[in-house]
C-alpha cells in the first residue's frame, strides 16, 4: 500500500466529510463521532448524489438527493435499495488521514 | 562482586521494579535510588483522595524509610539526575557522580502546559505531584477562592472535584465536545457532565484558552471567545509527555518516548527504561496497569531471565464520588464494527457496546458499570460472544433480560414535569386524577384540562395513563419520529421542555434512544427544537443538517447550487440588479430566474465558488435570501397605495418591515408571507402561510394558506387597525408555530391540529402571552437574525468549501 497524505483529521467536523479529488473522480471522507473515518466514492449510484453532503449517523451516511442510506464499512446500500458504493482503505496517524494511493490507481485500471 | 543499578526516578513503576527484584534476589544488585522529588515512591493516583480529604498523604506512602533501608536501597531522594556518561558509564547527580553496571530510566511524565501569555504567573499550576496537590490545598483555603482547570480529562475532573470538595468555585475548560472524549463517548460524557454540575462545578466545553491574566499572580483566564473567568487557582491538566530529557541527551534512541524493545532495553544494551517515559511498538502509556507489567518485565531482564512485555488493553474508571463510569478497549477506528446501546433514563444509565465479528471490543458504560469488569474480561480473553450476542448488554447476570421499554422516558419524568403547556398541568396531577379514578384521555381531560387546548400533549398523557394504570390501558399506536425512538415529535418536543434537555446528547438519553448518534431523520429535527426551545444555549449543529441549510444554497441535481440573495419584500435597485449581473458573469451562472417569491435565483454555481460569489454579493449589501430554508423565505408585496389606483395601505413598506423582523429564524417548515394593498391580492396574500390585506381601515391577517401540493385559502386570524399591532400579532404567532409546531408541518397542517380557536385565544385575545410570545421571537432573533453567507465567506471558513486535496496529479504519475 501508498499511504498517501491528504490533511488533517482535524480538517474534517464530527459527523461530517470532506472530498478529495482523484484521477478516479471525487473521494469522500467521513469522520464518524468516534472519529473513524471512512473513504468512498463520493457519488451515489441512484442519480449521483454528492454523498460527501449527506448526514452522518452511526457508521452510515444519508444520500442529500434522495435519502438512500449507504453504510460507510461495506459501501452497501441500506434497507430496500439496492446499490454499491467503492470503499477506500485509509487511516489516522499522529491526527493525519492517510489515504491508500495504490487502491484509487488499481480501480483505474481496473 | 555485586552489581551496581541506578535508579533514575523513584516513581510507581520503578517502586514495582525494586520490589521484585528483592524478592526475587536481594543480594544480585547494589541499589541507588535517585528521585528528583524530595521523597521516595508514593502510590500518585491515590493523590485525589488526598486532594479532596479523603485521604491523608501517609496513608498513600508505599515505600518508607525503614522499607528502603531494611532492603539495602541507597536513596538520594530530592536530586536530579542531570546528565548520563555512556561512556565512562556513570550518571552526574546534583551532588554528584555515581557509577553503573546496569542502569534503569524511570522519569515518568511531565504534565504538558499550553504555551499561552500568562503560564508562568504564580497561581498557575499541573497536576502531578505533591507539591502540586498541596498548592492546591493551599489555594482552597481562602473563602470564596475560585480555580479554573483546564482540561475536562481524567486528571482535570479529579482536580475539579476535589477542589470543589474543598470549598472552592470551580471552572472546567474544555477544548473538545464533551468530556473525556479519549474514554468516553457523547451520551456518556454527557451523563459526566450533568453529575459534575450537579455538584456544582461549572463546565465549558469546546471552550479555548488564549491567555491567562494577572500582573503578579493569576487573576483571569481569557478564552478564545473573549469571556474571561475570574480565577486565584489555573490548574492546567491537558496532558502528559514523556519526560525524555536525559535519555536524549545521552543519545539514545528517543521518538515521543524513550524507544525500548520487549525486553524494555533501551538503544544502549545496559541502560533499560519503564513507566511513562517509555514508549513501546509506538504506543505510550499513561495508566499504571501495563507499567505493572513493564515492571515485571524489567526485574526479569535484569535477572538475565527471559521475558517479553506485551502491552495489553486498558480500562479506565474515574476516582470521583458519584460519577460511576468505565470505558475499555477501543471504539475508536478499525472496519466492520457494529454497536449494542442501552440507555434508562429513569437510572441515569448509559451502556455500549463495541462489537468486530464475534469479538467484544470495546466498552463504555455510566451510572451502572458493576459489569464493567466482566466485558473487560470478555475483551482482553478475546471471548467469542456469538452464542450470547442478544443478551450481551444486559451483563452476566442476565438471562431473562428486559428489553427496551418504550415507556421509560415518561415513567422516568418527575411528578413536577409539565405535560400540558397550554393549561400547565403537571404529571403529578395527571397521575392523581388516575388514582381518583380517571381510567381514559376524556375524563384525564375534564378533570385537569390536560390535552384538552391545543392537544399536542395527547400522547404524553397517554403515555402517563398507561404507565400508571399498566395493562388496563391499551395505548393508541402513534406515529414515532423514527427507528431510532417510540415518541412521537409531540412527545420529544414537550419532553425536551419539560426535562430542559439542552444537547442532542440529553435528549437521546434521557429519552432512551436506541442508537448512538441518531439518523438523517431525527437530527434535523431534534436540532431545530433544541434552537428553538434554547436559542440561547444552544449551539446550531451543522452536521444534524440537511445539506441546503448546512451549505446555505439549494443543491441541484448536478451536484452545483443555487444562490438566491435577500430583496426585501420584493424590491430591487438598479445597483443590486448590476451586481447580480455581475456575479453571473463572473462565476459562469448558467441560468438565471426570476421566481414565484419576487426575486431572482441564480442557479448552477459550483460549490467552491459559494463564498466568493457571497462576498461579492455582500459587498453590493446583499443577505442571503434563505430560498433552502425551514425558516423565513419570502413577503412578497404588491406595489401598494404609493403607486396603485386602489392601493389603501402601505403594502410594499409593510412586507420590508415584516422581512427585515422575521428573516433568520428557522421555523418547523419554510415560513411564507404576503402582503397586498388591497382585497384585489395581487401579492397572493390568501394563500400564503401568513397574509396580509390591507383595508381602509386597517390590516387583515389571516393564516394556514397554502399553495403547493395542496391548495387552501388561508382563514382569518384577526384584523388590526396599526402595522405595529400587525407586527407583534405575526411576530406572537410565528413563535408560536415555532414553538409548537411539529418538525415539517407547514403552518396550515400545524393550525388544522391545535385549531384556529386555540390561536386566536392565545395570540389574539391574551395579552400577556401575545406579548410573551413576541418577546421570545425577539431573544431568538437577537442570535439568527444574521446573515450566514457573510459568516461562511470569512476567511475561516471559505476554505472548508475546497476539497481537502487534490491528487488527480498523483494518481497520474
Ligand atoms: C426557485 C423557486 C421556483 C421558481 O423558480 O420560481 C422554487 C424552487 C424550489 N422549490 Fe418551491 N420554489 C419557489 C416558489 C414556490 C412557491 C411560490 C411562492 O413561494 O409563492 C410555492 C407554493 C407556495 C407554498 O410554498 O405553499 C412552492 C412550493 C414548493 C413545495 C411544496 C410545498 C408544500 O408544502 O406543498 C416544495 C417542496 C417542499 O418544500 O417540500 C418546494 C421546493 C422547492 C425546491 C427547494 C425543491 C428542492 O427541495 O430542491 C426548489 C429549489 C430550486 C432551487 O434550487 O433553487 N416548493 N415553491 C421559487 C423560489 C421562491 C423564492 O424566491 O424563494
Ligand atoms: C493525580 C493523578 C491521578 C492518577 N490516577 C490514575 C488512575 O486512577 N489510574 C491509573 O492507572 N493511573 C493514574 N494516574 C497515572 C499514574 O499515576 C502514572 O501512570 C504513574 O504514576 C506513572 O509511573 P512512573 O513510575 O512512570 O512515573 P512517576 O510515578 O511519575 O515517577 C517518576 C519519578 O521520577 C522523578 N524524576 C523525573 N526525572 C528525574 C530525574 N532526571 N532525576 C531524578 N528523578 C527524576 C519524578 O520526580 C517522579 O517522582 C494518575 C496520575 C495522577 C498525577
Ligand atoms: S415545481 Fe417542482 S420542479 Fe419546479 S422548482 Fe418547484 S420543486 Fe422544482
Ligand atoms: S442520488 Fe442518492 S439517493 Fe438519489
Amino acid at each position: 500500500m501508498s499511504w498517501l497524505d491528504i490533511g488533517s483529521l482535524d480538517d474534517i467536523p464530527v459527523l461530517g466529510a470532506r472530498i478529495v479529488k482523484t484521477a478516479v473522480g471525487c473521494v469522500a471522507v467521513f469522520r464518524t463521532a468516534e472519529d473513524e473515518v471512512f473513504a468512498t466514492s463520493d457519488r451515489c449510484p441512484h442519480k449521483g448524489g454528492p454523498l460527501s453532503e449527506g448526514i452522518v449517523h452511526g457508521k452510515s451516511v444519508t444520500c442529500p438527493l434522495h435519502n438512500w442510506v449507504f453504510s460507510l464499512e461495506t459501501g452497501e446500500a441500506q434497507g430496500a435499495d439496492e446499490g454499491q458504493i467503492s470503499t477506500f482503505a485509509i487511516k489516522v496517524e499522529t491526527g493525519r488521514l492517510l489515504l491508500d494511493g495504490e487502491a484509487l490507481q488499481a480501480r483505474t485500471a481496473a | 562482586m555485586t552489581k551496581k543499578l541506578i535508579i533514575v526516578g523513584a516513581g510507581m513503576a520503578s517502586g514495582r521494579v525494586i520490589e521484585h527484584l528483592v524478592e526475587t534476589n536481594k543480594d544480585a544488585y547494589d541499589i541507588t535510588l535517585f528521585n528528583g522529588e524530595p521523597r521516595g515512591n508514593y502510590n500518585r493516583i491515590m493523590l485525589s483522595p488526598v486532594l479532596s480529604g479523603d485521604k491523608a498523604f501517609e496513608e498513600i506512602v508505599t515505600h518508607d524509610d525503614a522499607w528502603y533501608a531494611e532492603n539495602g536501597v541507597t536513596c538520594r531522594f530530592g536530586e536530579y539526575i542531570t546528565k548520563i556518561d555512556r561512556k565512562r558509564k556513570v550518571v552526574v547527580g546534583q551532588n554528584g557522580e555515581v557509577a553503573y553496571d546496569k542502569l534503569l530510566i524511570a522519569t515518568g511524565s511531565a504534565p504538558f502546559i499550553i504555551p499561552v501569555p500568562g503560564k508562568d504567573l504564580p497561581g498557575v499550576i499541573a497536576y502531578r505531584d505533591l507539591e502540586d496537590t498541596n498548592a492546591m490545598i493551599d489555594a482552597s483555603a481562602k473563602p470564596g477562592a475560585k480555580a479554573v482547570v483546564i482540561g475536562g480529562g481524567l486528571l482535570g475532573l479529579e482536580a475539579a472535584a476535589g477542589l470543589k470538595a474543598r470549598g472552592m468555585d470551580v471552572t472546567v475548560i474544555h477544548l473538545m465536545g464533551h468530556l473525556m472524549e479519549r474514554q468516553l463517548d457523547e451520551a456518556a460524557g454527557y451523563l459526566l457532565r450533568r453529575a459534575l454540575e450537579d455538584k456544582g462545578i461549572e463546565i465549558k466545553c469546546q471552550a479555548s484558552t488564549s491567555a491567562i491574566l494577572g500582573e503578579d499572580k493569576v487573576e483571569g483566564v481569557l478564552l478564545a471567545d473573549k469571556t474571561v473567568i475570574p480565577a486565584d487557582l489555573v490548574v492546567m491538566a491537558v496532558g502528559i509527555r514523556p519526560e525524555t530529557r536525559v535519555a536524549v541527551d545521552a543519545g539514545l534512541a528517543v521518538e515521543r518516548g524513550i524507544t525500548v524493545s520487549d525486553e524494555m532495553q533501551t538503544s544502549d544494551p545496559d541502560i533499560l527504561a519503564v513507566g511513562e517515559c517509555v514508549e513501546h511498538c509506538s504506543q505510550l502509556f499513561g495508566l499504571v496497569a501495563p507499567l505493572y507489567d513493564q515492571a515485571k518485565v524489567v526485574a526479569k531482564t535484569l535477572l538475565d531471565e527471559s521475558a517479553s512485555f506485551e502491552p495489553k488493553e486498558v480500562a479506565t474508571k474515574l476516582k470521583v464520588t458519584g460519577c460511576d463510569l468505565f470505558s475499555a478497549g477501543d471504539f475508536s477506528e478499525g472496519e466492520g464494527r457494529e454497536d449494542i446501546v442501552f440507555r434508562d433514563p429513569a437510572r441515569g444509565v448509559y451502556k455500549r457496546l463495541v462489537l468486530e465479528g464475534n469479538l467484544l471490543v470495546g466498552a463504555v458504560m455510566y451510572g451502572d458499570t458493576a459489569d464493567g469488569n466482566w466485558f473487560f474480561g470478555l475483551i482482553k480473553d478475546k471471548t467469542d460472544i456469538s452464542e450470547m450476542r442478544e443478551t450481551l448488554i444486559f451483563g452476566p447476570a442476565y438471562q431473562g433480560g428486559d428489553s427496551l421499554d418504550p415507556m421509560a422516558a415518561v415513567a422516568a419524568l418527575p411528578l413536577d414535569a409539565e405535560i400540558c403547556g397550554c393549561n400547565g398541568v403537571c404529571k403529578g396531577q395527571i397521575v392523581e386524577a388516575i388514582q381518583d379514578g380517571a381510567t381514559d384521555l376524556g375524563a384525564i381531560r375534564a378533570n385537569t384540562k390536560a390535552s384538552a387546548s391545543c392537544g399536542t400533549c395527547t400522547g404524553l398523557v397517554e403515555q402517563v395513563l398507561a404507565t400508571t394504570l399498566g395493562d388496563d390501558f391499551v395505548m393508541p399506536a402513534a406515529q414515532s419520529v423514527c427507528g431510532c425512538t417510540d415518541l412521537t415529535h409531540e412527545d420529544v418536543r414537550r419532553l425536551i421542555k419539560s426535562q430542559e434537555l439542552k444537547s442532542q446528547a440529553a435528549v437521546w438519553q434521557e429519552l432512551g434512544w436506541s442508537t448512538p448518534n441518531g439518523c438523517h431523520v431525527c437530527r434535523p429535527a431534534l436540532n431545530y427544537y433544541l434552537l428553538s426551545d434554547w436559542p440561547l444555549e444552544y449551539q446550531d449543529d451543522p452536521q444534524s443538517r440537511f445539506v441546503n441549510e448546512r451549505k446555505h444554497a439549494n443543491i441541484q441535481k448536478d451536484g452545483t447550487y443555487s444562490v438566491v440573495p435577500r430583496m426585501w419584500g420584493g424590491m430591487t435597485t438598479p445597483d443590486e440588479l448590476r451586481a447580480i449581473a455581475d456575479a453571473a458573469d463572473k462565476y459562469n451562472v448558467p441560468t438565471v430566474h426570476v421566481t414565484g417569491g419576487q426575486r431572482i435565483d441564480l442557479l448552477g454555481v459550483k460549490g467552491e465558488d459559494l463564498p466568493s460569489m457571497w462576498a461579492d454579493l455582500n459587498k453590493a449589501g446583499m443577505v442571503s435570501g434563505h430560498a433552502y430554508s425551514k425558516g423565513l423565505r419570502t413577503v412578497k408585496t404588491c406595489v401598494g397605495k404609493d403607486h396603485c389606483r386602489f392601493g389603501t395601505q402601505d403594502s410594499t413598506g409593510l412586507g420590508i418591515k415584516l422581512e427585515k423582523h422575521l428573516w433568520g429564524s428557522w421555523a418547523p417548515h419554510k415560513l411564507k408571507l404576503a402582503v397586498s394593498g388591497c382585497p384585489r391580492n395581487c401579492a397572493e396574500a390568501t394563500c400564503k402561510d401568513i397574509g396580509v390585506v390591507c383595508v381602509d381601515s386597517g390590516f387583515e391577517i389571516s393564516v394556514a394558506g397554502a399553495a403547493g401540493m395542496e391548495v387552501k385559502q388561508t382563514e382569518l386570524l384577526c384584523k388590526v387597525e396599526t402595522e405595529e399591532e400587525a407586527i407583534e400579532i405575526i411576530s406572537a404567532f410565528t413563535q408560536a408555530y415555532r414553538e409548537n409546531g411539529k418538525y415539517l408541518d407547514r403552518v396550515f397542517k400545524w393550525v388544522a391540529k391545535v385549531g384556529l380557536d386555540w390561536c386566536k385565544e392565545t395570540i389574539v385575545d391574551d395579552l400577556d402571552n401575545r406579548k410573551a410570545l413576541a418577546e421570545r421571537f425577539e431573544i431568538s432573533q437577537s442570535v439568527y437574525r444574521d446573515d450566514p453567507w457573510a459568516k461562511l465567506a470569512s476567511k475561516e471558513e471559505a476554505p472548508k468549501f475546497n476539497p481537502l486535496a487534490n491528487l488527480t496529479l498523483e494518481a497520474a504519475e
